[in-house]
C-alpha cells in the first residue's frame, strides 16, 4: 500500500513537471485523488513518521526518556488498558466535563436569553460580563484555587466558566438575530409572551445557540486539561503531569492521544445532535408559526 | 426582543446601568473585607490591591515581568504565524500537499493545545526554547486553517486572468492568491495573537519558573498573596484586551481597500 502511494505521488510529480502549467496538473491530480488512492496518500505521512520513529528507536538516536520506542508505547498502552487505569482516568475527566459543562451551559443559556430578550438586562449585565470574559479561563484558575481550594469544586467551577462565556454570547446573538418579521407574525396571532418565546424566538435562535454549545464544549474540554494539569490527582491531565515527572513519555503520549480522541468525539457527538435538531427545526419550526 | 417597540435608553442612562453591578460588587467586596466577613487574605481590601500594584511597578519588577511575557509572546507568535502562512498556502494551493498533510494535521490538532506542554518541555528542554515552541504551536493552528481557506476562496475568474497574462506560479501566489486570501489570513493572525497571549501565560504556569506575568500569578498563589494574583489577572485581561483592539484596528487598516 505504501509503495503504491509513493509511486503514485512520484508519478503525479512527474506529471506536474511535464505539463508545467499549474491548473492543468492540479486538475489532473484532483481527478486521480477522487479515486480510492486518497486514503493511501493520507496515510503516507503518518506511516513514514512511524517508520522514522521505529528506526530512530532501533538505532537509539535519542534516549528513551526523550523518545520512547513505539513498542514501549504499545506496551504502556496494553498495560494501562489491562489495569483499567486509562479508562478510569478518562471516565473521571469526562464526568468533570459533563458536570461543569452542564452547569456553565445552563447558566450561560439563561443569561444569554435574558440579555437577548430585555435591553434593560443587557444594559445592566453586559459590561460586567464583558470584563469577566476578558480574562481567559487560565487566568481565573489560580484565583479560584485560593478561593475554593483544589478540590472537585475547583474543577467544576473552572470548566463551567469556560462553557459559560461562549454559551452566553451565542444565545444572546441568536435571540437578537431572530428576524423581526417573525415577531410581527406572532403579534398578528396574538401570541402571549410564553408562546412567543418557545414557539418563535427559541426555534429561531436554535442554530446560533447550538454553535454556543459546541464552542462551550470545546472550551470546557480545554479548561479540563488546564485545571487537571495544575491541580489534580486523577484524570487525563494528571496522567500527563505524572508521566512527565516520571519521564514516562509513553504515558504522556497515550494521555495526549486520549485527550484528542475524547475531544474529537465530544464535538462529533454535538454535530450529530445539532443535525437532528436542525431537521426538527425545519420540519416543525415553520409549523409553529402557522398553527 | 424583536416584537415590542424597542425602548432605547439614553446613552448616559445605559452607562449608569452598566456601572451599577460592578460598583455594587466593589462595595460588597470592600465592606466584606473591612468587616472581616471574609478572611482578608482571601479577599484583600481594594486599597491593598492598589498599594500592591503601585509597589510592584515602582519598587519591584512588574514591568520587567510584563516585558518578559510580551517578548516571549511576540517571538512565538512570529514563528508560528510565518510557518502557518507558508503551510497554509501550500495546503490551499496544492491538492497533493493537502491530501498528504491535511489529514495528519487535522488529527494532531484535535489534541488540546495545553496537553502538548509536557512533551514540548521534555523535547525542547526546560528553558526559553520550550516556551517559545509552545506559543508558536498555539499560533500556528488558526493561521494554517484560515490561510488554507483563504487560498481556496480566490475567484476562478481572477486565476484565469492571471493565466491569460502568463503569470508565473510565483506571480500567481504573490499577486493573486495572497492578496485575495488576505482577509482570511488576517482573521487567522488575529486569532493567533489572542491564542499566543494565552499560551504565553500557560507556558509560564506549567514550565519552569522564570520572569513573566504567568509566573507572577503562580508565585502569588503559592505565597498566598491574593492581591498579587488579582493584579496579575488584571494585567492578563488588560493586555489581552489591548492586543485584541490593536489587532482589529490593524486589520481594518490593512483591508481599507476593500469595498464595503
Amino acid at each position: 500500500m505504501i509503495e503504491a502511494g509513493l509511486a503514485y505521488a512520484l508519478s503525479s510529480r512527474r506529471a506536474a513537471d511535464i505539463v508545467g502549467a499549474w491548473p492543468a496538473w492540479m486538475t489532473r491530480i484532483k481527478r486521480r485523488l477522487r479515486t480510492a488512492s486518497g486514503a493511501t496518500v493520507a496515510l503516507l505521512l503518518p506511516l513514514s513518521l512511524l517508520v522514522l520513529w521505529t528506526v530512530s528507536a532501533a538505532l537509539e538516536w535519542l534516549p528513551p526518556q526523550i523518545l520512547p520506542a513505539p513498542t514501549d508505547v504499545e506496551h504502556g498502552l496494553a498495560e494501562m488498558w489491562r489495569s483499567g487505569d486509562l479508562l478510569r482516568h478518562t471516565g473521571i475527566s469526562l464526568q468533570r466535563v459533563v458536570y461543569g459543562f452542564g452547569i456553565g451551559a445552563i447558566v450561560g443559556l439563561a443569561l444569554g436569553i435574558a440579555m437577548g430578550l430585555s435591553r434593560t438586562v443587557e444594559d445592566y449585565v453586559r459590561p460586567l460580563f464583558t470584563a469577566f470574559a476578558q480574562v481567559p479561563t487560565l487566568g481565573w484558575i489560580p484565583l479560584l484555587m485560593l478561593l475554593v481550594g483544589i478540590g472537585e469544586g475547583l474543577k467544576i467551577l473552572v470548566i463551567a466558566k469556560a462553557a459559560f462565556v461562549p454559551m452566553t454570547l451565542n444565545s444572546f446573538a441568536g435571540i437578537r438575530g431572530v428576524p423581526p418579521a417573525y415577531g410581527e407574525v406572532a403579534a398578528l396571532f396574538r401570541f402571549n409572551r410564553w408562546q412567543l418565546l418557545h414557539k418563535v424566538v427559541l426555534p429561531g435562535a436554535i442554530a446560533p445557540i447550538f454553535t454556543g454549545v459546541r464552542y462551550g464544549l470545546t472550551h470546557a474540554w480545554m479548561a479540563l486539561v488546564a485545571v487537571e494539569l495544575l491541580a489534580s490527582s486523577e484524570g487525563l491531565g494528571y496522567l500527563l503531569v505524572w508521566g512527565r515527572q516520571m519521564f514516562w513519555l509513553d504515558a504522556v503520549m497515550i494521555a495526549m492521544v486520549m485527550i484528542g480522541i475524547v475531544g474529537f468525539g465530544l464535538d462529533k457527538l454535538m454535530a450529530v445532535i445539532e443535525r437532528r435538531l436542525q431537521r426538527w427545526r425545519f420540519a416543525d419550526g415553520t409549523d409553529a408559526v402557522r398553527s | 426582543m424583536t416584537t415590542q417597540p424597542q425602548h432605547h435608553a439614553s446613552r448616559g442612562r445605559r452607562t449608569l446601568r452598566g456601572l451599577t453591578l460592578p460598583v455594587l460588587l466593589l462595595i460588597v467586596w470592600e465592606t466584606a473585607s473591612h468587616l472581616r466577613l471574609v478572611d482578608p487574605r482571601i479577599l484583600p481590601p481594594l486599597e491593598q490591591v492598589a498599594r500592591t500594584a503601585i509597589a510592584q511597578i515602582t519598587d519591584e519588577d512588574l514591568l520587567y515581568h510584563l516585558a518578559a511575557s510580551l517578548v516571549r509572546d511576540i517571538a512565538g507568535f512570529t514563528i508560528g504565524t510565518v510557518a502557518g502562512i507558508v503551510l497554509g498556502t501550500l495546503l490551499g494551493l496544492s491538492r497533493l500537499a493537502d491530501r498528504l498533510v491535511a489529514p495528519t494535521f487535522n488529527g494532531v490538532r484535535q489534541i488540546a493545545i495545553l496537553a502538548w506542554i509536557p512533551l514540548i518541555s521534555i523535547w525542547f528542554g526546560f528553558g526559553e526554547a520550550a516556551k517559545v515552541a509552545f506559543i508558536a504551536a498555539a499560533a500556528l493552528i488558526p493561521v494554517v486553517l484560515n490561510t488554507t481557506e483563504g487560498m481556496r476562496s480566490a475567484s476562478n475568474q481572477l486565476v484565469e486572468v492571471g493565466q491569460a497574462l502568463r503569470f508565473t506560479p510565483t506571480q500567481l501566489v504573490t499577486r493573486l492568491y495572497l492578496p485575495s486570501a488576505l482577509p482570511s489570513i488576517l482573521t487567522g493572525v488575529h486569532l493567533a495573537l489572542i491564542y499566543s497571549w494565552v499560551a504565553s501565560v500557560g507556558a509560564e504556569y506549567f514550565m519552569t519558573v522564570g520572569p513573566g506575568i504567568g509566573g507572577l500569578i503562580i508565585a502569588g498563589r503559592e505565597r498566598f498573596q491574593m492581591d498579587l494574583v488579582m493584579l496579575g489577572i488584571l494585567i492578563l485581561g488588560l493586555v489581552g484586551f489591548l492586543i485584541n483592539r490593536g489587532a482589529s484596528a490593524v486589520e481594518a487598516w490593512l483591508l481599507r481597500w476593500r469595498p464595503h
